[in-house]
């Protein structure tokens, strides 16, 4: 299962093996790392699972889609590495992704 | 204060269906919720996506079904209190006290918690100081536009609500345009039209920028902006406008002594009362083993809570199941007869 790490804004970190098929969003929410709120669920609909991308990974993760950046707008302290953690699928492609959850999420 | 047989929290699709069962069993119940209008999540996130799987309903957006739920209920003639917000809960005797941050208070054997994720609220301003100038100078909805004539008027925001009120507010007073992003994502109409309006010199749009502070000591003086380039600019400015949409926060029902777990309610699955006699917890906000948030399983949870209910509500009158096609007093109450 493809490992990926979890930093918080303070700099601890974790790393955990989440099955192909879940969500970054999900392997959190399952694992209990907190950070990540998820209120809507992982249907695009709230910005509270909102994380930094390692600036490597932003190019090799599929493109975020139009209503993923609309969503992104809204969240707490957006940037340009910024993504919705439940629109990022895991496979074995994402072996070793590393991403930082935002102060906040609202 | 008012007295009825069921207090419903939130007006979304599983308050609306409770509003239903419990009316077919002839149980009054008020509906109170913190948005302006009823739909809850359905009207508010995504009012015009589709759903597909509302049984026997192949596709319907979050606005029909609000609409339809409605109409379902419009015989019972419920009162709705929107706008409002339940602070306290308490209990008296066999019943529960339920008081609104508007000061209505009720009294009612039975309350129905399907309150979503909590209520929502405007997302605020990242920057420390903006808790000091919000009503003031700062704010997260524009309820009396009068009061933003002839002024310097910045908007943050890049959505439907940013660019209506741009456009409305520059009839009157200078608008600033605030987006972290050069693509707007309002309906194209609106977008030409404040194209325009930039052309005449009558908004400035900046992007892709965001707030870094706000200065001044009573009210806004200026705000600073930065830019992705990491240039700054001091804009001068009396009124600051933030559009980032809403946020749902659980809000007072963590702490009415009830079985949490993370920010869902704890049930029985047999009826969806919580660890409090009479007080009940359906749709997004309840869990118990196997939990799945669909509207669906709300409009089940519901119809279960709806009969304890009635045995709390009636406890001299025997329950009996009847189901609709037949039951001459459910099609009474529906007006059918």
């Amino acid at each position: 299962m493809p490992k990926i790490t979890y930093k918080d804004n303070q700099g601890n970190s974790k790393t955990i093996e989440v099955e192909n098929g879940l969500s970054v969003m999900e392997g959190a929410i399952q694992n209990d790392v907190p950070g990540i709120d998820a209120d809507c669920g992982g249907s695009m609909a709230c910005a509270t699972c909102h994380v930094y991308v390692e600036e490597k990974w932003l190019d090799k993760l599929p493109k975020a889609e139009d209503a993923e950046v609309d969503m992104i707008d809204m969240a707490y302290k957006p940037k340009k590495n910024s993504r919705l953690s439940c629109q990022l699928i895991v496979s074995d492609e994402l072996e070793g992704l590393t991403v930082t959850t935002p102060e906040k999420q609202s | 204060m008012k007295k009825t047989d069921t207090v419903i929290i939130g007006a979304g699709p599983v308050g609306l269906f409770a509003v239903h069962q419990l009316g077919i069993k002839g149980l009054k119940s008020v509906v109170i919720d913190n948005l302006d209008k009823a739909g809850g999540q359905c009207i508010e996130l995504y009012p015009d996506k589709p759903i597909y799987d509302i049984p026997a309903v192949p596709e319907c957006t979050g606005e029909e079904l609000t609409k339809k739920l409605l109409e379902q209920i419009k015989p019972f003639n419920t009162e709705f209190f929107l706008n409002e917000r339940v602070e306290e809960v308490k209990q008296y005797k066999d019943n529960w006290i339920v008081k609104t941050n508007n000061n209505n208070e009720f009294l009612a054997p039975n309350i129905i918690i399907a309150g979503g994720v909590g209520s929502f609220e405007p997302r605020k301003l990242s920057v420390k100081e903006a808790e000091k100038f919000e009503g003031k100078s700062l704010f997260y909805a524009v309820r009396n536009k009068e009061q933003f004539k002839n002024k310097n008027i910045t908007i943050f925001g890049g959505g439907d609500s940013a660019l209506d009120w741009a456009l409305e507010l520059s009839k009157f007073s200078n608008i600033n345009l605030i987006h972290r992003r050069e693509e707007f994502r309002g309906a194209p109409h609106t977008l030409s039209e404040i194209k325009k309006l930039e052309k005449e010199g009558k908004i400035s749009i900046k992007t892709p920028c965001q707030l870094e502070s706000i200065e001044g000591d009573e009210n806004i003086i200026s705000i600073t902006l930065k830019f992705d380039d990491g240039k700054t600019e001091k804009i001068k400015t009396d009124i600051v406008l933030s559009f980032f949409g809403l946020i749902m926060k659980l809000g007072p029902i963590a702490e009415w002594g009830l079985n949490m777990n993370k920010k869902t309610i704890e049930v029985n699955s047999e009826n969806f009362q919580t660890n409090k006699k009479g007080i009940f917890a359906a749709g997004d906000i309840c869990t118990y083993p196997g939990k799945l948030k669909l509207i669906l399983s709300g409009f089940h949870e519901v119809a279960l809570a709806s009969v304890e209910c009635f045995k709390r509500a009636r406890p001299n009158e025997k329950y009996r199941f009847e189901f609709t096609t037949s039951s001459k007093n459910i099609q009474e109450r529906l007006g059918k007869k």
